[in-house]
């Protein structure tokens, strides 16, 4: 999230789309509910009725998969009826920047792609430049090659009537809902966006995002209380997890994973550390050496010099161009190359798109280890449906986890908020914390490399791993400030612009990553995180004030948000040039002359109409200025709308290009695709339930919520359970091309058809919630039998929200 | 056996539940076992209070456990008044949060192992899987290390060992768990971010 949960309340509206915030998170919900006694408008824009549309203003059904359609009609509407917060435009974001004479978009697809590859070439994907190598802008914003007349231009084939024709919305609901946003592009007005994984779980799901993310700073909506992007995200620690890059593309704190052409820490230091010659933008990632030799340092101490480039040449590197996500991991243990598998705190069995291709590939394991506190399908893959134990020759170990009460370490919300939990009874049996296990495990291979050597053994033998405590377990504050960082020697700190000098002693923690350092005299586990610790070693994390000075429901006192104790990102731009604030009522920062009051604010620096010391507000961009136009996206700078992988239409309404161009295509005999099929009529969707929590894993075996939701079902409206001759409550069977999910009809009202293309499209739709191990003989299995892998070119999250299915009885 | 939701919840408050859940399936006997010694203690006197956060959704709800100071065991689990995002409210999964701790008796409290071609799972002692599991990494790692890529750079790296999880455990085991990754030259390193 940009803001946070209890910011929902300053809203003014509030579009609810790609989640169902009311059954999913339900205490997120009620500060949405707090914005609408207040006045706010809220909307609910979703193929199927919920709770959550029940509470709305009002509902507008979309179907699914055509989110940029309906929302690049949104953007068409603002720029057409100038409903745009033009002062927040021209000076916070690059629409005035001129964009390369080479590049252009025809047909559904920008310059520079290679069919053959699915890539893009992104050359001709830059602005052009004066002689000082700062972006060109034109303030008039009529250059024919400005960003803004290049985004005027994309967004005008979204007309109503086409965007209609292609989401199935019809025009006076497109329209409502365009009007209603678009009213918070005035400076006194706040909206916000809640989405969930109905905007990720699509071949376009960061397209989505982002073209969310063009609306809001058309409407000067990011920075602001009340404003932002907010992802309600699903899993307990999930921004934790994601911060510390359990992940194959980064490192901790989101530092570039290796890649084979980089062989040398200054090739690789040169790629990644951005360079603007604009003396306005603060371009923070210029500091990127200063991060990641200070994670080096953390991973192997003194044993990293100067002399060996920090270690560098012990961490992998991949192949360039070659990614390494779920999905690729699982289409290589399909294909055997992948032998041994640590499944930890998960259900892949279950979670992973086409689960029948998983559990094949999981029969090719040599070894599997789980670390959880309940069995699963994933450790019990091996006695699964259809599968004979004395043919699997996988080792397996099902290693029994503390529960999240039993052990006590930090937890991030959506909202950065870093939230420290304690220890409130001890763990039964010889169950363990995850920590624990992982560190026993990693010393014991550690001590086989000392003994036994083995290829690149330094990496493994060097690594500084000594985070048990005395009696032999897991020392959870050793590694807080492990992460948080420390300075490795006595270091003196000058800060040339306040005129300081300030001494810390080796052993200090460091204050903050404002004092990481890229000579190998800081370590630092993970540099966003920096600064959880005070220097004299008092856990802010901990923090339990709940004092709210600004009034706007910040509580800078509770807990530890990253980064350094902001709530609101980009909270420079809530203020006009001069540093006042656009919206006096809700006033999250004020310039007083000599700084900033309020949230912790984007950097310390003056607002921008200073030109001699002043900065840009988006202090991570290099350009410092919000970005309309995005060339670091794989498929294009604009987000276009392509159909899903499967869908009911054979051409895509827009272009020629009926899917993601850039989107990749597994090619396993078990990645059976079956686009606008009779046999397949069908689109399905994917969702939870108040009840469980993503697999399952956890909440089937709690008799309290199983008994609420015990079992796998699927909703179909009520006219198409009258054509097939469906009844509510029978049993029936679901399937795709790749699988079959037999479960409960529900027949409902809350799916209605939709007319698409002028014809009539239905939409059923199942929770993910389920497996075949318990509860026992319910007939029961994963909804992912059913969906294929395929995921967003960015980021290979799977297509879990537009799949084609039919519904037959049984 | 037909029953209805009332029915059913009437049922299981009058006669303690391990017969109406067993109809589905189900067996509470443990837990009402588990209930009756929580029903010897003085809540009130002896209770100890610690924080902690809710294990599902994302917002971060607080919620507080009450422990017995004389056997240290939870017997209560509420949401934390004082939390600014909560303010002591819950959804159900959080509201059922007691379900998680030793009073569920399907957590797994023993190591357990099912050797190549078994049947069953086996319960094993901590030192055989942690040396078993060591020597099972360092063989993998070792027979399918690759130095260098086909273009002859040095990656250091090993394919044949996948790690999955986990965004369901807390900020620091994480980092352990992707420095552990690293360390050992893994790239098919991912967790629920993704899905």
């Amino acid at each position: 999230m940009t803001n946070h949960y209890c910011d929902l309340k300053n809203a003014d509206v509030i579009l609810i789309m790609g989640s169902n915030a009311a059954e999913h998170h339900p205490i997120a919900f009620k500060w949405i509910l707090r914005a609408k006694e207040k006045g706010a408008t809220i909307i609910h824009v979703d193929p199927r009725y919920t709770r959550t549309s029940a509470r709305c203003d009002f509902h507008v059904p979309l179907r699914s998969g055509t989110d940029i359609a309906f929302l690049g009609g949104m953007i068409h509407y603002i720029l057409e009826n100038k409903k745009f917060f033009k002062d927040y435009v021209l000076n916070y974001t690059n629409a005035s920047f001129i964009v390369d004479n080479g590049f252009n978009f025809k047909d559904g697809l920008f310059s520079g792609y290679d069919p053959k590859k699915r890539k893009y070439d992104k050359a001709t994907w830059v602005f052009d430049k004066d002689g000082k190598g700062i972006p060109q802008r034109d303030m008039s914003l009529t250059h024919p090659r400005s960003v803004f007349q290049l985004l005027k231009k994309h967004y005008s084939r979204y007309t109503l009537d086409k965007v209609s024709s292609i989401t199935g919305v019809s025009k006076e609901n497109l329209l409502k809902v365009y009007e209603i946003y678009a009213s918070t592009g005035v400076p006194d007005k706040a909206g916000t966006e809640c989405y969930a994984l109905g905007w990720t779980h699509h071949t376009t799901g960061s397209q989505n995002i982002r073209t969310m993310s063009i609306i809001q700073l058309l409407l000067g909506n990011m920075g602001i209380a009340g404003g932002g992007i907010n992802a309600l995200r699903g899993e307990p620690n999930v921004q934790g997890s994601t911060d510390h890059c359990i992940l194959y593309g980064n490192l901790p704190g989101y530092l570039k994973m290796l890649s084979a052409s980089l062989d040398t820490l200054d090739k690789y230091l040169h790629k990644y550390t951005p360079e603007s010659k604009d003396p306005q933008s603060a371009n923070y990632y210029s500091n990127y050496p200063k991060f990641f030799v200070s994670f080096l340092k953390s991973l192997w101490e003194d044993k990293a010099t100067k002399e060996n480039a920090f270690g560098y040449s012990w961490l992998p590197k991949m192949d360039d161009g070659k990614h390494y996500s779920t999905m690729h991991m699982f289409d290589a243990m399909y294909a055997g190359k992948v032998k041994g598998y640590f499944c930890v705190g998960a259900d892949t069995a279950v979670s992973t798109p086409n689960s029948n291709k998983v559990r094949k590939a999981m029969e090719n394991l040599d070894w599997l280890v789980g670390e959880n506190i309940f069995d699963n399908e994933t450790h019990s893959f091996w006695k699964g449906p259809g599968v004979d134990p004395k043919k699997i020759k996988t080792e397996c170990f099902l290693l029994p986890a503390a529960a999240t009460m039993e052990k006590e370490g930090s937890q991030s919300n959506s909202g950065r908020w870093v939230q420290w939990k304690y220890k409130a009874a001890e763990a039964p049996g010889d169950a363990l914390p995850v920590g624990e296990i992982e560190i026993k495990i990693m010393a014991a291979v550690k001590k086989l490399y000392e003994k036994e050597g083995g290829p690149n053994a330094e990496a493994i033998v060097n690594l500084k791993w000594d985070y048990l405590d005395s009696k032999g377990h897991f020392d959870v504050i050793k590694v807080a400030k492990r992460i948080n960082g420390v300075f490795l020697e006595d270091t003196v700190i000058e800060d040339k612009a306040k005129g300081t000098k300030t001494e810390f002693k080796k052993g200090q923690l460091v204050p903050g990553f404002g004092n990481l350092q890229a000579d190998g005299k800081t370590a630092c586990g993970n540099w966003c995180i920096s600064g959880s610790y005070t220097a004299d070693g008092i856990n802010k994390m901990a923090s339990r004030g709940k004092e709210d000075p600004t009034g706007l429901g910040l509580f800078p006192n509770w807990s530890f948000a990253w980064p350094v104790n902001r709530r609101i990102l980009y909270n420079r731009a809530s203020c006009d040039v001069n540093g006042r604030p656009y919206n006096p009522k809700r006033k999250l920062l004020e310039w007083t002359g000599d700084k900033w009051a309020g949230d912790v604010p984007d950097g310390p620096w003056p607002p921008q109409a200073d030109r001699a010391k002043g900065k840009y507000p988006f202090i991570m961009q290099r350009d410092g200025l919000g970005a309309l136009f995005g060339p670091g996206m794989a498929e294009g700078p604009f987000p276009e709308h392509y159909e899903p992988l499967e869908g009911p239409l054979e051409k895509n309404l827009l272009s020629s290009q009926r899917m993601n161009p850039a989107a990749e295509i597994f090619k396993s005999d078990m990645d059976q695709v079956a686009n606008a099929s009779e046999k397949f009529p069908y689109v399905c969707t994917t969702y939870s339930c108040t009840e469980h929590w993503c697999t399952g894993a956890l909440t089937r075996w709690q008799a309290w919520l199983l008994e609420m939701q015990p079992e796998l079902y699927v909703e179909i409206g009520e006219k198409l359970a009258r054509e097939k001759g469906i009844k509510n409550g029978e049993r029936i069977k679901v399937s795709s091309i790749r699988g079959e999910a037999p479960c409960i009809a529900m027949v409902t009202k809350r799916f209605k058809p939709f007319t698409v293309d002028g014809k009539e499209v239905h939409q059923v739709g199942m929770p993910f919630n389920y497996g075949w191990l318990f509860p026992k003989d319910s007939g029961s299995d994963s909804t992912n039998m059913l969906t294929p892998t395929v995921g967003d070119a960015n980021t290979f999250c799977p297509e879990y929200k537009a799949f084609m299915v039919n519904v037959e009885k049984l | 056996m037909q029953i209805t939701r009332r029915g059913f919840l009437t049922m299981t408050g009058a006669i303690g539940g391990g017969v109406a859940l067993s109809s589905l399936g189900l067996n509470l006997n443990p837990t009402r076992a588990y209930a009756d010694e929580l029903g010897k203690m003085d809540r009130i006197k002896i209770a100890k209070q610690v924080t902690t956060i809710c294990c599902y959704c994302s917002v971060g709800c607080g919620l507080v456990c009450s422990v017995d100071k004389a056997t240290g065991k939870i017997f209560n689990i509420e949401g934390d008044a004082d939390h600014p995002i909560n303010e002591r409210s819950l959804c159900a999964k959080g509201a059922g949060f007691f379900d998680l701790t030793e009073a569920n008796k399907h957590r797994l409290t023993k190591v357990l192992y099912r050797k190549p071609y078994g049947t069953e799972w086996e319960e094993k002692d901590w030192d055989f899987a942690l040396s078993r599991i060591a020597r099972l990494v360092k063989d993998t790692r070792d027979k399918n290390f690759t130095k260098r890529n086909d273009k002859g750079e040095l990656v250091n790296r090993c394919e044949a060992i996948g790690h999955y999880g986990s965004s369901n455990v807390d900020n620091e085991e994480c980092w352990i768990m992707s420095v552990k990754s690293r360390a050992l030259g893994m790239v098919y390193i991912d967790h629920q971010a993704r899905v």
